[in-house]
């Protein structure tokens, strides 16, 4: 397959990246590790007139403690993440939402701020960062802006980074000692998510004290399950109780419908995987 | 003379890696993409987007002024209105067969039917010019369900055929004389009390071959020869029906088949992309190369399965079959493949499959619709017949309130009545299903996991399980040439094998077959080191270029070691009976008292002997050999088959099924194959193993799908699921031994039984995990959705099924809207 020509830009910084975004214009695209970037070229989905490699910038990679939060750097690739020290212990849910991320080759090329900047639906990292209220760092001319998990995804393929802007780095709050799980459904085992659920807890004298549940492929955007976490909140983690609560895991979702999953079956998957997500979690 | 091992024990039977690993592991290999002669030029297929249309215009002049493009050409540019693509097997005299042309004329008849081709100095500026060539359509109505086509008033494919079904074939075992009436034994049943009569619809989905090595074909006619190089399984096939075609003498044409990337029939084809490369390299004077995208693979290579199948099978209470009625729709696509009609009917003679049946009818209507045409796919109309067979008998055995395998016990052909005249009038020389099932039944512990399938019942588990059976036999080993042209064939079924002894005392052995990925060249080598006593080393295997193997009709059906293995076999006694002559004139002893053992001519009772390759040597000096004879060992053989084989298995699944998801999950999946004798069983269970997958993946995961105006919506693998390893447990298969008596070797073959077999198991599996839900059917793939829609139909939950948005972004390539891929991609 054979993709439209495009200029190839590969810059060594950060502020060069974004000098050669502004110069580009909107035809510019970022290759992040380029798991989707690639394949949509080659189709000929997309055709920018530039490509800017973010390959060449190595604090882009970097994952480290940031006081109340781990910082990971936007070109670190999947495999770095879920295997990192901090993330397991800070962020377990990323490692374990990460590890289900396609394949092994497409870890080790696919990147933490490339998938989240993708914004897919059916990506799995866009409901952990959104449940685990992470940070995003966007880099412009005039420096850099921090932005919410809630503010960052607008719509399909659609987030809060603007024209000439970068994402650089995604902050995780650390949920040291919250147990967590990433229940995921899908049609073949390298398959897109048809819907999954990314559930932490933290459980005090066996009550919920907490609860983040955040679902994938169930809207436009990944989806915050606040229905469900009110829900489980004061809750020991029964079997029943969990189930009533995995009730509102459809709260404020607009399922979409497609050839593996019409939305009413997308809906029932979604409260059944909540309840199992939330049980696994809880142990 | 070059030193040569020493021949040891037996090459037949070991368990060898495949000699042509190496080159294919490490990519080392050329395939037909690898190759590309000076001055190349590169041609990319234009293709319609759209099923049905009338083409108003088409603008070439802004892909013309594209940098590097050499022309823009339509069927007309090229003269090439009046070629028809080859289509080798007519049903019956009254087929209606529209003509393929190379490109569309007037009508597209199916979304990636070409249009035009771009000729360019490389294949990124033929890509680019094809992007800016503008075709203006008129949309046509789209004829896509089978059965509305069949019905009176339909939109036609063909307007000038007047009729959108192509042919209707029927196998009448009254009339033919080889069994009883069916339509009477159906009447009998239904007024008999103490019998049943159970009708059954199933659908066989569409599936896209998905060969690893997309199609490619180079031409270079530069040389007093065309030579065509080609991804194809048939590389002697595609040489006839090229120059046939086109009018090109045979003489002039070589076609080449370099390592292939396998086919799966996929590649048992004559394509359009082929010719044109023909007609365009003949027309430029240069070397022209065309190389699929996967895309286009998935769009325009021909397609396989696609039939509706009703069936209605008649047993006494007692369990006794007394007769099988079989009525398919199969879907041909907009035109008819080189063999696209006999794939339905290979199965014709299968439904009836290991079962003793008194009455079979079999009808099949063939019909025209703007899809992909459909061809040969691995298997080849037997998995589609075992399927229906094997999912009725389990449908029968509930009726009758029977254990399944019990039912099939008392109906098939027990080992002591071969060999057997079926109701078909085909004769299984050898087979022994009880001994295949009893391993199966052993090695699966069925007895175990009906007792785990009771208590889950009981429990009422989230989980329930499922048993699969599946019992086969194939007719394999095309075929006997008279019986291939009893059916309309337009070719035979031998084989063809020279054995060339060289001086040194290698050996060259060329053959007709031609293999994509089997592992000929391993299991030939051992097959004639044994038969010539040379070392397994000292064999090379020559094949897949009619200038080396002038003569054969290739691989597929299961047909390279069952005929030309035999051919080989043939061959190489011819050689064996020259090199006898030669050493008794050396040895000075009477040809009678020659004995050959293990590569040694001794006289009888004496320790006095030649090797075969002193013989060798000595023919090719030529200085002392016999006065009767030519000083050569080289021999020749053309084995025509008298019957096929049978090959047939017995295959169980454990399925659990999440009552709660709908989800399938094989736990457990265990074949014992009777292949007759064994050459090599590494490789065996290697095509037992891939067989499995892709017969697991029509049960569970794979299905080509159209949207209502008839566009393919699988483009890519992100909505073609193939399932990978991660997606199937570890096999456990096993063979038993029941020597073919049709063959010297015993063989049977052995590279369709997995993919035959395991459909009808897994479905028949999935089922049974439900049944008690009250499922009875559940369409293939079996996916998570039809599973969990099945279970709440049958509950009466009824489910309120959203209309499906195929092309909605979280539908496929990493949820791109080809509409509209914008957005934010990093």
């Amino acid at each position: 397959m054979i993709p439209s020509q495009f200029d190839y830009v590969k810059p060594a910084s950060v502020d060069e990246a974004v000098q050669a975004l502004v110069q580009a214009g909107e035809d510019a695209k970022i290759l992040a590790g380029g798991q989707s970037l690639l394949p949509v070229l080659r189709l000929r989905l997309a055709a920018p007139s530039v490509v800017i490699d973010l390959g060449g910038i190595p604090e882009l990679r970097t994952i480290s403690d940031d006081g109340d939060r781990i910082a990971i750097g936007a070109m670190a690739p999947h495999h770095d993440v879920l295997r990192d020290d901090l993330v397991k212990q800070h962020v377990a849910l990323l490692a374990q939402a990460t590890s289900t991320v396609a394949d092994p080759q497409v870890r080790h090329r696919g990147t933490l701020g490339g998938a989240l900047a993708h914004a897919d639906p059916a990506g799995d990292l866009g409901a952990v960062a959104l449940a685990l209220e992470a940070e995003f760092v966007i880099a412009g001319t005039s420096g850099t802006r921090t932005v919410t998990a809630a503010d960052f995804f607008v719509d399909y393929f659609t987030t809060a980074i603007g024209e000439g802007e970068i994402l650089t780095q995604v902050r995780f709050p650390k949920y040291t000692g919250w147990t967590s799980h990433y229940e995921k459904f899908n049609r073949t085992a390298q398959a897109w998510s048809m819907c999954a659920v990314a559930a932490a807890l933290r459980i005090d004298g066996g009550t919920i004290a907490e609860a983040r549940i955040g679902l994938t492929n169930m809207g436009t955007t990944p989806i915050r399950a606040t229905g469900v976490e009110q829900a489980l909140v004061g809750q020991s983690a029964t079997a029943d109780a969990v189930r009533a609560a995995a009730e509102h895991a459809t709260e404020g979702t607009a399922a979409p419908s497609d050839a593996d999953a019409a939305a009413d079956y997308r809906e029932h998957l979604a409260r059944v995987l909540t309840g199992r997500a939330v049980l696994a979690a809880a142990g | 003379m070059t030193t040569t091992a020493e021949p040891t024990a037996l090459e037949f039977g070991k368990a060898r890696t495949r000699k042509e690993d190496a080159r294919l592991i490490t990519g080392r290999t050329r395939f037909t993409d690898s190759i590309t002669p000076t001055g190349t030029v590169f041609l990319h297929v234009v293709r319609s987007p759209i099923a049905h249309a009338t083409i108003t215009g088409i603008d070439k002049s802004a892909a013309e002024a594209s940098p590097g493009v050499f022309g823009v050409y339509t069927a007309a540019d090229l003269g090439a209105e009046g070629i028809g693509l080859p289509h080798v097997w007519p049903l019956t005299p009254n087929e209606k067969a529209p003509q393929r042309p190379l490109l569309a004329i007037d009508t597209v008849h199916f979304a990636g039917e070409g249009i035009a081709v771009v000729l360019a100095r490389s294949a990124a500026e033929a890509r680019d010019a094809a992007d800016l060539v503008e075709a203006d359509y008129e949309p046509l109505a789209p004829v896509l369900d089978m059965e509305a086509a069949v019905a009176d008033g339909a939109d036609l494919v063909h307007p000038s055929l007047e009729t959108n079904v192509s042919d209707v074939w029927v196998f009448d075992a009254g009339a033919a004389g080889t069994g009883g009436d069916v339509d009477e034994a159906i009447t009998a049943a239904e007024a008999d009390p103490d019998s049943v009569v159970v009708r059954r619809r199933f659908r066989q989905q569409r599936l896209i071959p998905a060969f690893m090595e997309p199609r490619s074909a180079v031409v270079d006619p530069t040389g007093e020869q065309i030579v065509m190089y080609s991804a194809t399984q048939v590389p002697h096939v595609l040489r006839t029906m090229t120059t046939a075609t086109l009018g090109i003498p045979e003489s002039k044409l070589r076609v080449i088949a370099p390592d292939v990337g396998g086919g799966f029939g996929g590649k048992l084809s004559v394509t359009p992309e082929e010719l044109l490369c023909v007609v365009v390299a003949q027309k430029l004077g240069k070397p022209v190369k065309w190389t699929e995208t996967r895309s286009e693979s998935l769009l325009a290579a021909h397609h396989g399965r696609d039939q509706i199948q009703d069936i209605t099978i008649t047993a006494k209470k007692d369990g006794t079959v007394t007769g099988l009625d079989v009525r398919l729709l199969a879907d041909m696509g907009a035109y008819l493949e080189l063999v696209g009609p006999g794939v339905p009917v290979l199965g014709a003679f299968m439904f009836n499959a290991i079962y003793k049946i008194p009455a079979y009818k079999f009808t099949c209507t063939t019909v025209l619709t703007t899809k992909t045409p459909t061809g040969a796919y691995r298997g080849a109309g037997r998995p589609e017949a075992t399927f229906a067979i094997e999912r009725i008998m389990d449908e029968l055995a509930v009726e009758l309130g029977r254990d399944p395998l019990e039912l099939r016990k008392q109906n098939w052909i027990t080992h002591e009545e071969f060999p057997f005249t079926t109701v078909v009038g085909l004769t299984y020389d050898s087979g022994n299903y009880e001994q295949a099932t009893d391993k199966a039944v052993e090695l699966f512990d069925y007895a175990g996991l009906r007792r785990e399938q009771e208590e889950r019942r009981r429990n009422g588990d989230k989980v329930q399980l499922g048993i699969g059976i599946s019992t086969f036999t194939e007719m394999c080993g095309l075929a006997p040439s008279r019986v291939l042209g009893s059916l309309g064939y337009g070719a035979g079924g031998w084989e063809a094998a020279s054995v060339r002894m060289l001086a040194t005392g290698k050996v060259e052995v060329v053959t007709g077959a031609s293999g994509h990925g089997q592992g000929h060249e391993t299991a030939f080598s051992q097959i004639v080191a044994d038969q010539l006593g040379v070392p397994f080393e000292d064999v090379e295997i020559l094949h897949g270029d009619t200038q080396i193997s002038p003569k054969g009709l290739d691989t597929y059906g299961s047909r390279s070691l069952v005929v030309g293995g035999i051919a080989i076999v043939k061959a190489t006694e011819k050689v064996v009976a020259k090199a006898k002559k030669i050493a008794a004139h050396m040895l000075e002893a009477s040809e009678e008292d020659i004995e050959f053992n293990a590569g040694q001519f001794t006289v009888r009772g004496t320790g006095q002997g030649k090797a075969i390759q002193e013989i060798a040597w000595a023919a090719f000096t030529g200085h002392d050999y016999p006065a009767d004879m030519e000083p050569s060992l080289d021999s020749d053989a053309v084995y025509d088959p008298e019957n096929f084989s049978y090959p047939h298995g017995t295959h169980l699944a454990a399925i659990e099924v999440d009552t709660e998801t709908g989800h399938v999950d094989l736990r457990h999946y265990v074949c014992v194959d009777d292949i007759g004798t064994v050459v090599n069983p590494l490789i065996a269970e290697g095509q037992v193993h891939g067989g499995l997958a892709q017969g697991i993946a029509q049960a569970l995961f794979e299905e080509a799908n159209y949207d209502e105006q008839g566009t393919l919506v699988n483009g890519t693998f992100v909505d073609y699921t193939l399932p990978s390893a991660a997606d199937l447990p570890s096999f456990t298969t096993a063979t038993v031994e029941t020597p073919a008596t049709s063959n010297p070797l015993g063989v049977k073959g052995v590279g369709e039984a997995g993919t035959i077999a395991s459909t009808p198991a897994i479905v028949n599996g999935v089922i049974d995990a439900i049944r008690h839900l009250g499922v009875r059917e559940v369409e293939m793939p079996c996916t998570s959705q039809r599973v969990w829609r099945a279970i709440q139909d049958a509950q009466g939950k009824a489910t309120r099924e959203t209309p499906i948005d195929t092309h909605s972004p979280g539908a496929g390539l990493g949820s791109i809207d080809p509409n509209n891929p914008q957005g934010e991609v990093q």
